[in-house]
């Protein structure tokens, strides 16, 4: 057990969670609150203590730390991958013929919600008043499926993936028209959506669909089609303290109210003690604190400056790209003041 | 310049009342809400000249957020404004070219591992 910090540092540095409420959670460290700190912003200081590990990455999602840094700046990037990072979706739906029984509106709203997969950096916004489209800011696609009876399926047979031709529409079905010079650029992968098995429509023999759609380039604020991200989010790092040796049944009950792995029993003069082996696992239910023989010999607290963030992708751009993009955000909203008061400083 | 130009979008207005100095100021930021806020806010209070910085949004339904810094002993309120935007920046170019470094180093150790 580490030895117990001073209550200002305890203060400065970690959220207390207690049975009722939880402490501590605002950052204090300003210029002026702490007589004996120097707290104000100092680049080469940030820039020792900041760090960034990742833990796990694939294609579709990442778990990466950042340590060092304001719940501020972390939250800004969190809210800018969920809302600001620009993606391309179906906008506009032209539906030249609709027989089948999903209304207009709803097959469009679904057709929207469809991830596709188009790098965004290579595309750019459409003006307002533009309503045709160019290369340069619109992917063209084209739904164009028929339903037919099967001449070939037996007399007696009730299952319609014999019976009918065509009844499933699935996004695979949605076919890219390259507009200009798209076809050079794009040419051999193509523009398809991420996933090729989401069903859109049911179809019987007779029903059509004949849609021509426009995709633009967006961001989550307008509307959540847009968004990149399944989901991104960030947690505290936990931080278990145990302030008193916990022996025996008492270690065994401590274990089971934390999630697995986290505290494990370790055999010192054959009686079980519980030692904290790994506090990132835990989800804080607190649980620990139920218990009135058990709830005084913990502390639970987290990390103000450790944050583990998960991203993952809906498969348009990988997770690391997001990530970047996201910062990039960050720097062009401050780039854009910055430049708006130069120029207001001109006049 | 009256003629030609079409009408803009404001993006910045300051807003300082009557009878105070230049220490007072606060921001008008259009488009914007508490991604820019919050963290822009955190920078500038960082900054050991400013006595008050502060941030609301308006209406919701309105995207602009008033930002207010008020600095010690007459310095102009744009100093802390600027510097917070800079701050910020380099605090993001870092962040960035960290996190680009740490994904290569990652992907490099996954491919060596294969």
């Amino acid at each position: 057990m580490a030895a117990p910090m001073r209550n200002v540092d305890e203060i400065r540095n970690r959220v207390i969670l207690g049975e009722f409420g939880v402490k501590n959670v605002h950052s204090t460290d300003f210029p002026g609150n702490y007589p004996e700190y120097d707290d104000t912003w100092n680049q080469k200081k940030f820039q020792k203590n900041f760090r960034i590990d990742i833990i796990q990455m694939d294609e579709n999602s990442m778990e990466f730390d950042m340590v060092g840094i304001d719940a501020a700046i972390a939250n800004a990037f969190r809210r800018i991958l969920l809302a600001e990072v620009p993606t391309m979706a179906v906008e506009k739906v032209f539906i030249y013929n609709n027989t089948s029984i999903i209304q207009d509106e709803i097959l469009a709203h679904r057709l929207g919600l469809i991830p596709i997969k188009a790098d965004p950096r290579l595309f750019e916004y459409r003006n307002a008043d533009d309503e045709e489209g160019t290369e340069i800011d619109t992917i063209q696609l084209q739904l164009k499926v028929k339903c037919t009876r099967n001449p070939r399926a037996s007399k007696d047979s009730s299952d319609p993936s014999e019976l009918y031709i065509n009844h499933m529409v699935y996004s695979r079905d949605m076919k890219w028209v390259p507009i200009g010079n798209q076809a050079d650029v794009f040419g051999e992968a193509g523009i398809a959506p991420v996933h090729g098995d989401i069903l859109l429509a049911q179809l019987r023999p007779g029903q059509e669909l004949d849609i021509v759609m426009h995709c633009v380039k967006g961001i989550g604020k307008d509307h959540a089609k847009f968004s990149p991200v399944a989901t991104a989010s960030y947690r505290l790092l936990p931080e278990i303290t145990l302030l008193q040796p916990v022996k025996g049944e008492m270690a065994e009950r401590l274990k089971r109210c934390f999630s697995p792995g986290v505290i494990e029993l370790e055999s010192i003069e054959g009686t079980p003690v519980a030692k904290v082996v790994n506090s990132r696992l835990d989800t804080c239910s607190r649980e620990v604190l139920r218990h009135d023989d058990l709830k005084n010999l913990v502390k639970l607290g987290r990390v103000r400056d450790h944050f583990i963030f998960s991203v993952e992708s809906t498969g348009i751009l990988a997770p690391d790209i997001l990530v970047s993009e996201a910062i990039k955000v960050l720097m062009a909203k401050c780039r854009k003041f910055l430049n708006e008061l130069d120029s207001v400083e001109m006049e | 310049m009256a003629g030609t130009e079409e009408t803009r979008k404001p993006v910045l207005e300051m807003v300082q009342a009557e009878g105070t100095d230049e220490g007072c100021v606060t921001f008008v930021l259009h488009d914007e809400d508490h991604t820019l806020g919050n963290s822009l806010r955190y920078m500038v209070m960082k900054n050991p000249d400013v006595e008050f910085c502060g941030y609301s949004i308006t209406h919701p339904s309105e995207s602009k957020i008033n930002f207010r810094i008020q600095t010690r002993g007459g310095l102009p309120a744009v100093e802390p404004f600027r510097k917070g935007l800079n701050d910020l920046t380099e605090v993001c170019q870092y962040v960035l070219d960290t996190f680009e470094a740490r994904v290569k180093e990652f992907s490099d150790r996954e491919a060596a591992m294969d």
